[in-house]
């Protein structure tokens, strides 16, 4: 009864979505104002109707209601509650439920805190809003019913996929969607100005909120999924330049462009119809990492096994609205004059910069991850494009970014002289020059991109720093005066150097880990660089829905114990799959992460080591980013401009 | 129990990826095989390459790449090798010859395009004239007085 309810919520939450697209459209259009005004109760209602029908799904989950088909496939009754709610969310019809119900989210959100932007424009944002959720509503009902009976249901279920009975799933996906959909409110905000025949400072102001909190989400999300990847995949790989992963990667990439243009058009009323574009392109690289994930066109460890249909139908979705959206652009550009002067070395010149080499290098994602479409379809030639290329064509993006990011950060608005920014930087730069000298001359023939993410983290996060106390200007109370600075200055400060941290993180990953596979025999220990490994056993075990094989190891070195680790290997006897759940001894240094193998013959049992230094910093430098981020959109003149609403999200990022 | 622990392993495919059978008494050789095995794809995988993988095909080539290197073969000969049997699929950076030449060029040459139009755009702002203030319109100048006055 409650699948049925749910479903039908589902078919009058599709209903009201077109109600909510057209009516406050036309009512914009004619300048009627009860008609405008029906936007902001359908987003309530189509919002609540998607809950609703999200809550009767997950319900079905949970009580493991096996005569819905999809909770057959996906769920099994000795599954633990954890993955029978996260499961929710862990199918093809089920996410798609989830991506919905944050684009309703979205508009609601819009409609409850949005009351200080003009009547027009929020009426046509949330119909635009209201379109990308009639498409998606569309979608799941005609080609994805998530509420499909079987007339005659099976005892048990199918169980969910191993890899993902871990409690990365229940926060991975979820995060990535409000990035995702985060970016559609931006969209909206596009579209309706387009709409509008306006873009003025106070639409970058509006605009900057949206798309930090979207680039946050993306940011955990995409931390999170790549550290999940790191400890389940069981070699300690932490970026694949799997086609899904860039499908997130891309709008990160630009999503960070946008927002950082955002403030030229906010602060300097110029680079608008940039910024437009931008935000139109942002949610049109989300919708293509949606097509690439659904269509099963590109080969992905994250790929739903899927029909071409549902493949079709994104893609008439992905050129509605990005095609939709360019045309009416290439009409509207014209008229977005810029108004603000600056000269060739100014902030605005080095926000500029960092918009070029952002959206640049997320083009080189692009292309690679799409080369072997292009190169199939047109010159007959099955090739592959793996991490190889990615980091071969994409790191010099980085790299570049990182030496002019402080620069940059400390140039000021209009004119700059490059010789007065780079001054205060003078010391930083030298130091990090030093420390990253010792570092190389520490290593013996290893390659040299790990002293330069060391040069680069220390240069950015010193001058990150140096950019926070120069704010302070002279003379007493400099330390007062640096707590009272804007929370959008230190947000700069946390997210800047979040960036040099991960690089640095990333660089002492693929540069100084090592490894060791050997038969380990019980009770013989055995070296791996300067710890020892000593393996005292091997037990079975029974788990709830697995049969485990678990050792015990003991890691020490120079004779003392750093700690007792427990890898396992895992059969699940449902889903007929083995899975490595890796021991990892974690510390900021490095990780020491081993991984059991299987018995050999001859006895004994292989034992994998790998030690992978700096690697925590990758996932502390992500968190950095994404406080930083918080911060920015918790400062205060945006919540005076918000007015009494302390809930309203709007915010400087990040500068 | 444990016999059926035993038997789904026996039908599980191999955990892991390089195991400690195939390794190379040479150190040497092992390191350049590990460096090969890194560039080239496992067929039957999503997107992992041979060193990588638990597939058994993984494995079958990961024995190719060590037999070719005690045979003798240079790293570009045995990768060669692999290719010649395997096509060029099995490269995970594809070579930069022909149709691929524009995969490699994209990058570059659309770094060198935005320089060019955000040059133009750059000197463009700072040759122009700075446009009068009358940015707001009038109800946002009465707005602003108001907001002003009420601050006072």
């Amino acid at each position: 009864m409650i699948t049925e309810l749910g479903h039908f919520a589902l078919i009058l939450a599709f209903f009201v979505a077109i109600v909510q697209t057209f009516v406050p459209l036309v009512g914009a259009q004619k300048g009627w104002r009860s008609w405008m005004a029906v936007a902001e109760p359908a987003a309530s209602a189509q919002f609540m109707l998607t809950a609703f029908a999200f809550g009767a799904l997950m319900w079905a989950f949970i009580s493991s209601d096996f005569s819905l088909l999809l909770v057959v496939q996906n769920s099994h009754s000795a599954k633990p509650m954890l993955y029978k709610i996260s499961g929710t969310w862990g199918n093809h019809e089920g996410s798609m439920l989830l991506w919905v119900l944050i684009v309703s989210l979205f508009g609601a959100m819009a409609a409850w805190f949005g009351t200080n932007l003009p009547p027009s424009l929020r009426a046509r944002v949330l119909s635009v809003q209201g379109a990308i959720g009639v498409a998606f509503f569309a979608f799941i009902l005609f080609t994805s019913n998530p509420f499909t009976r079987l007339a005659v249901p099976p005892f048990d279920g199918q169980d969910l996929n191993p890899l993902l009975q871990d409690p990365g799933l229940a926060f991975h996906p979820p995060f990535l969607y409000l990035g995702y959909v985060g970016l559609s409110m931006t969209f909206s905000f596009a579209v309706a100005a387009l709409l509008e025949g306006r873009v003025d400072a106070a639409w970058g102001r509006w605009v900057r909120p949206w798309t930090l909190a979207a680039w946050i989400f993306l940011t955990i999300g995409i931390a999170l999924g790549s550290w999940w990847a790191y400890y389940e995949l069981g070699w300690g790989g932490f970026w694949f330049w799997d086609p899904v992963e860039n499908a997130s990667f891309m709008p990160w990439l630009l999503s960070a462009a946008l927002f950082h243009s955002a403030i030229v058009v906010e602060k300097r009323d110029s680079l608008k119809s940039w910024t437009i574009l931008l935000a139109i392109l942002a949610f049109g690289f989300s919708l293509i990492g949606t097509f690439i994930v659904r269509s099963g066109l590109l080969t992905s460890v994250h790929a739903f096994a899927n029909d071409p249909e549902r493949g079709v139908f994104i893609l008439m979705i992905l050129g509605f609205f990005t095609g939709g959206a360019l045309i009416l652009y290439a009409f509207r550009a014209t008229t977005m004059e810029a108004k603000g002067v600056f000269g060739l070395v100014s902030r605005e010149s080095a926000l500029l910069t960092n918009n070029i080499l952002l959206a640049v290098s997320c083009f080189v994602v692009f292309v690679g991850t799409m080369w072997p479409l292009v190169a199939e379809m047109f010159f007959d030639r099955k090739l592959s494009v793996g991490p190889p290329f990615f980091n071969m064509a994409f790191t010099p993006f980085m790299l570049v970014l990182g030496l002019v990011l402080p620069v940059g950060a400390m140039l000021p608005w209009k004119r700059a002289q490059i010789k007065k920014a780079i001054y205060p930087l003078r010391y930083a730069f030298v130091l990090a020059l030093a420390i990253a000298g010792l570092v190389w001359a520490m290593q013996t023939g290893r390659s040299v991109l790990g002293p330069m993410g060391v040069f680069l983290a220390a240069w950015i996060v010193m001058g990150a720093v140096i950019d926070l106390m120069s704010r302070t200007g002279r003379g007493k109370d400099r330390f007062g005066r640096l707590m009272r600075l804007p929370r959008a200055d230190w947000g700069k400060m946390l997210a800047h150097s979040g960036l040099g941290i991960t690089m640095l993180g990333v660089a002492g990953i693929t540069s100084w880990s090592y490894e060791d596979i050997r038969v380990a025999q019980i009770g013989q220990p055995y070296d791996v660089g300067a710890y020892t490994i000593l393996l005292n056993g091997v037990s079975d075990f029974e788990g709830p829905n697995y049969l485990a094989t678990i050792a015990d190891i003991t890691l020490s070195q120079g004779g003392q114990i750093l700690s007792q680790m427990k890898p396992e290997k895992r059969i699940y006897l449902v889903a007929q799959m083995p899975t490595t759940e890796a021991a990892i001894d974690y510390n900021l240094a490095r990780d020491v992460y081993v991984v059991i193998g299987d018995e050999q013959d001859a006895g004994g049992w292989a034992v994998r080591t790998y030690v992978k230094p700096l690697t925590n910093w990758i996932w502390i430098g992500c968190f950095l980013m994404a406080l930083g981020g918080c911060f920015s959109l918790s400062d205060r003149r945006f919540r005076v401009a918000a007015g009494a609403r302390k809930s309203n999200a709007q915010a400087v990022p990040a500068e | 129990m444990k016999r059926l622990v035993f038997i789904l392993m026996l039908i599980a495919s191999p955990l892991w990826a390089v195991e400690p059978d195939e390794i190379l008494d040479d150190p040497e050789l092992e390191a350049r095989a590990r460096v090969i095995s890194k560039g080239l794809r496992c067929l039957v995988c999503q997107n992992e390459s041979i060193d990588e993988s638990h597939a058994s095909l993984a494995r079958d080539l990961r024995l190719l790449v060590r037999e070719r290197l005690v045979v003798g073969d240079s790293n570009d000969q045995t990768v060669e090798f692999i290719v010649e049997r395997y096509g060029e699929y099995v490269l995970l950076q594809p070579r930069a010859s022909g149709s691929t030449l524009v995969l490699w060029a994209a990058g570059p040459l659309m770094l060198l395009l935005a320089a060019g139009m955000g040059f133009i755009y750059l000197r463009g702002r700072s040759s122009a004239t700075e446009g009068s203030d009358a940015a707001l319109t009038d109800v946002e100048k009465t707005r602003l007085r108001e907001i002003l006055d009420s601050n006072s």
